[in-house]
């Protein structure tokens, strides 16, 4: 059986409790100040290496986490580092915008400097819902995918996944190596326990940059405008066909 | 776990009749008043410990075992120099503070800072007009890098406000706000923390200090934090944590108001024999930010009157900061007697006045917050000194009432106490618990003992002259802020206890507060959720009740003064035909948002307001 290398890839976005703000310009959500921190998926992703790396303790040869964005994503690293992962990486983009298509980009050049066999990541971002990274990954690496997976488990040297779809759910099974995106269901990560966020304040972390990795970061998308949605319906009661026909006159639909 | 078992022996008998004194030095006011006859209730068959979460009822002794079945289970243990519980101004400014001064001596003090917060900052609530005394003496050159939003006071206004209407009143030398600066105290917090950090302090966000550990000797050994993942019949879960324990030769309690944990020191250490018990106000505040036409960049105002009674102390107040921010609040002194009063209810309707609602008219509402503050001022400062701790910032009391601030003399205890920290460990054996008598000594020369000593009877003037109520007040907080200043020879003394001064519904009529309109006024749920509180699912109800027996009791009494004491919907009586009142008392502590208004004001004082799992509770930036 072979050796499994992970990584994780993961994600510093918005709080997810909190309500997004717009700038004033409403160009972009407003996120000065408010608390960033790992995305929800990511975070079941983590939890998922994590357990896989518990279960499988002789055949997991090495779990990494690994992101793309501001130095500020030490944070989610070294959380991520408290709970149980082996190593983190963190590629600094500065404060540039990152779209799924070069987060793909980035993750590919990790995989093959790092050797990885699985890759798991969390199926879409609570801030742009892209739902995009982990299938563009898996066809520039022409490995099978598995997205919206709720139950991994492992046949000998293939991997069985659970994916939850429209119709219910679907089981799926494949060689290594693959691509897996996580959904709600399937695990509830863990509290990291404070001893180990203190060893993890000091534990050194890998730092990259794109350029490093042979990535170049291009911009495809522009961004025209954000605007809140409509928050109150108003909704007109009309008692009859010619009243309808007024009223859509009146707001000029018709 | 005493009073339980009380509630099982049958109800307290109260005395027929109580005497209450109201003094002033040199001539006092003897009134002997009919105490209400209690109706006997007799006790519920099975202990049902109204503690609710998701209103599923938990058995009170199936939920204590299990608590204590954990509690035996071993800690972690990690040796620091100095525990601090709280990162707020006073806790960050002594944890900054004893990091200079170490490097200074060339000393390494390791420095520990709890806090119960996802974020620094994420429960500081405030209105916030900031003294920089204190700052400038910590960080003198804070103003090159001044925290996110940070406006210098341009103007100063007060206004009395009448319905419909606003009278223009003058502002009191004490409320001159010149040289002061408004910000947001989150962000302020934020920004110290960053200054902490830099220091090499170890804060650690998410982990609430919920349990003191003494020594064999009764001092103060250190703090434990709370366990994750237990559920709420007090069960382990599969992400079961225990919590680690500090343990530090002092500790420091920098809680803010009403600390849970303060609270138990001070009851054990009896820090309070020599003074008044601490009375508090509840501040309700909301962030907007509002159109260009608006804004009015650095305008502090100040507002008394409408909506408030005459017999109910407090104000308004509106703050316009930062890029078109507006900061407007009420603050109510929860001495209020009237059982029918909602301090949020008064604070939705008070935006309605034009002197509010032209500001706000076109603005979107962003953030919702609400903390209770100290009142007590110079006659409530407990001992702040036991072996093995101490108390400051808001937790010991020093907020300066008149001006309202409390930021400048919560921040310089915090300096204060870090010296004398500091001084110990350069001379003494830093083996064995410290008592740190030098801060309490260089406290009271400072000038923060002597500015609340100058205004120690400005709030208690509002409630001593029989008659007059709150004009009483005015009148006297006029000649005390123009002419006397201090220097007189009596000291006012406050009322009881802002429970004990709720008086029965029977002498009341229940107030109409209008709906809210969506546009300046807003529902309960609608502003919690602005509040961005949250509260792990299925945890045990941090909101502990004692005494679920006597709520029925209450209901009688008061007609449910809890329900509008909260500030966040946590309290209600719904509806049971089951129960002799036809009311039953439902605790929702997933809306808490950490205001501990409920441990300051519930009747019975059966509420005790203990730390949720770290990490819970409100997320906000700009208050």
């Amino acid at each position: 059986m072979s050796k499994l290398r992970v990584l994780v890839g993961v994600k510093r976005t918005l709080d997810y409790m909190l309500k997004p703000r717009i700038n004033p310009a409403k160009t972009a959500v407003d996120l000065t100040g408010q608390k960033m921190s790992i995305n929800p998926f990511c975070d079941i992703a983590v939890e998922e290496a994590i357990r896989i790396k518990e279960t499988q303790k002789d055949r997991v040869e090495d779990t990494l986490v690994v992101t793309a964005g501001p130095s500020a994503s030490e944070q989610i690293l070294r959380q991520s580092l408290a709970k149980g992962m082996q190593r983190a990486s963190l590629i600094d983009v500065g404060n540039k915008e990152l779209e799924p298509l070069s987060v793909a980009k980035l993750l590919k050049a990790m995989v093959e400097k790092e050797k990885s066999n699985l890759v798991i990541l969390g199926k879409q971002a609570i801030d742009d819902d892209a739902h995009q990274t982990g299938g563009m990954l898996a066809a520039m690496l022409g490995w099978p995918q598995f997205t919206s997976a709720s139950k991994v488990a492992f046949d000998g040297d293939k991997v069985v996944v659970t994916r939850e779809i429209d119709g219910g759910a679907e089981t799926l099974s494949s060689p290594l190596p693959a691509v897996i995106t996580t959904d709600l269901r399937l695990n509830v990560p863990r509290f990291a326990n404070l001893a180990k966020i203190m060893k993890a304040r000091k534990a050194p972390l890998g730092k990259l940059t794109p350029e490093e990795l042979g990535v170049p970061i291009e911009n495809r998308l522009q961004t025209l405008s954000v605007e809140e949605p409509v928050s109150k319906r108003h909704n007109i009661m009309v008692k009859n066909v010619d009243e309808f026909v007024n009223t859509l006159k009146d707001l000029n639909a018709l | 776990m005493s009073n339980l078992v009380r509630t099982l022996a049958g109800p307290l008998k109260t005395p027929k009749y109580a005497f209450r004194k109201q003094s002033l030095k040199g001539c006092s006011l003897l009134v002997a008043l009919p105490k209400v006859k209690t109706q006997y209730v007799p006790p519920m068959k099975r202990i049902q410990a109204r503690n609710f979460c998701h209103s599923r009822i938990v058995q009170g002794n199936e939920l204590l075992d299990n608590l204590k079945r954990i509690q035996s289970l071993e800690r972690e243990v990690e040796e620091v120099d100095v525990c601090i519980v709280g990162a707020g101004p006073a806790g960050l400014g002594a944890a900054i503070r004893i990091k200079q001064q170490a490097a200074k001596s060339g000393r390494e003090i390791r420095v520990i800072v709890l806090e119960k917060a996802a974020e620094p900052g994420n429960h500081s609530v405030s209105g916030a007009v900031i003294q920089p005394t204190a700052l400038d003496e910590l960080l003198p050159d804070w103003k090159n890098e001044p925290p996110r939003h940070c406006t210098p006071v341009s103007s100063d206004i007060m206004r009395f406000l009448v319905p419909g209407m606003q009278l223009p009143m003058p502002v009191p030398p004490i409320m001159k706000n010149h040289g002061n600066y408004i910000m947001s105290l989150a962000e302020l917090t934020k920004w110290l923390a960053a200054k902490a950090e830099e220091l090499d302090v170890e804060l650690y966000p998410s982990f609430a200090a919920s349990e003191v550990l003494y020594n064999q000797d009764g001092s103060v050994r250190g703090v434990a934090t709370n366990d994750f993942g237990v559920d709420s019949k007090g069960l382990q879960k599969d992400n079961f944590e225990r919590g680690m324990a500090f343990h530090a030769p002092i500790t420091l309690f920098a809680e803010g108001a009403r600390g849970s944990l303060s609270k138990t020191v001070i009851q054990r250490f009896n820090l309070q024999k020599d003074c008044e018990p601490q009375t508090y106000g509840l501040g309700i505040k909301e962030v907007w930010r509002v159109p260009d036409e608006n804004f009015r960049y650095g305008e502090t105002a100040h507002t008394l009157g409408w909506p408030l009674r005459s017999d109910t102390y407090g104000g308004g107040f509106m703050y316009q900061f930062g890029d078109n921010y507006v900061s407007v609040g009420l603050v109510v002194g929860l001495d209020y007697p009237n059982p029918y009063v909602s301090p949020v209810a008064e604070f939705q309707r008070m935006k309605q006045n034009p002197f509010y609602a032209k500001v706000l008219k076109g603005g979107t509402r962003l953030e919702y917050a609400a903390r209770s503050l100290n009142e007590g001022g110079y006659q409530s400062i407990p001992k702040l000194v036991f072996p093995g701790g101490a108390l400051i910032g808001c937790s010991a009391g020093f907020l300066n009432v008149p001006k309202i601030k409390g930021t400048h003399t919560a921040m310089k205890s915090g300096m204060v106490a870090a010296d004398a920290i500091v001084e110990a460990f350069n001379t003494g054996d830093t083996g064995k618990p410290l008592t740190i008598n030098t801060y309490e000594e260089n406290l009271k020369n400072s000038f923060v003992f002597k500015e609340l000593y100058s205004v120690r009877n400005v709030r208690p003037s509002f409630h001593a002259f029989p008659f007059l109520r709150n004009y009483g007040g005015m009148i006297y907080s006029a000649l005390e802020s123009y002419v006397l200043k201090g220097k007189v020879p009596w000291t006012f003394s406050h009322k009881k206890g802002d429970d004990v001064v709720t008086a029965s519904a029977s002498s009341y009529k229940p107030i109409n507060y209008p709906k809210p309109d969506n546009v300046l006024s807003f529902d309960i749920p609608t502003s919690v959720a602005l509040s961005g509180t949250m509260h792990a699912e299925n945890q045990p109800c941090h909101l502990f009740d004692r005494r679920p027996n006597d709520r029925q009791e209450a209901y009688r009494k008061y007609k449910g003064v809890e329900s509008r004491f909260c500030p966040a919907g946590v309290y209600e009586y719904v509806d049971d035909e089951t129960l002799p009142t036809g009311k039953r008392f439902v605790i929702n502590s997933q809306n808490c948002v950490h205001c501990k208004t409920c441990d300051i004001k519930d009747p019975l004082q059966g509420i005790d307001w203990k730390t949720p799992q770290g990490g819970d509770g409100p997320k906000q930036t700009l208050t």
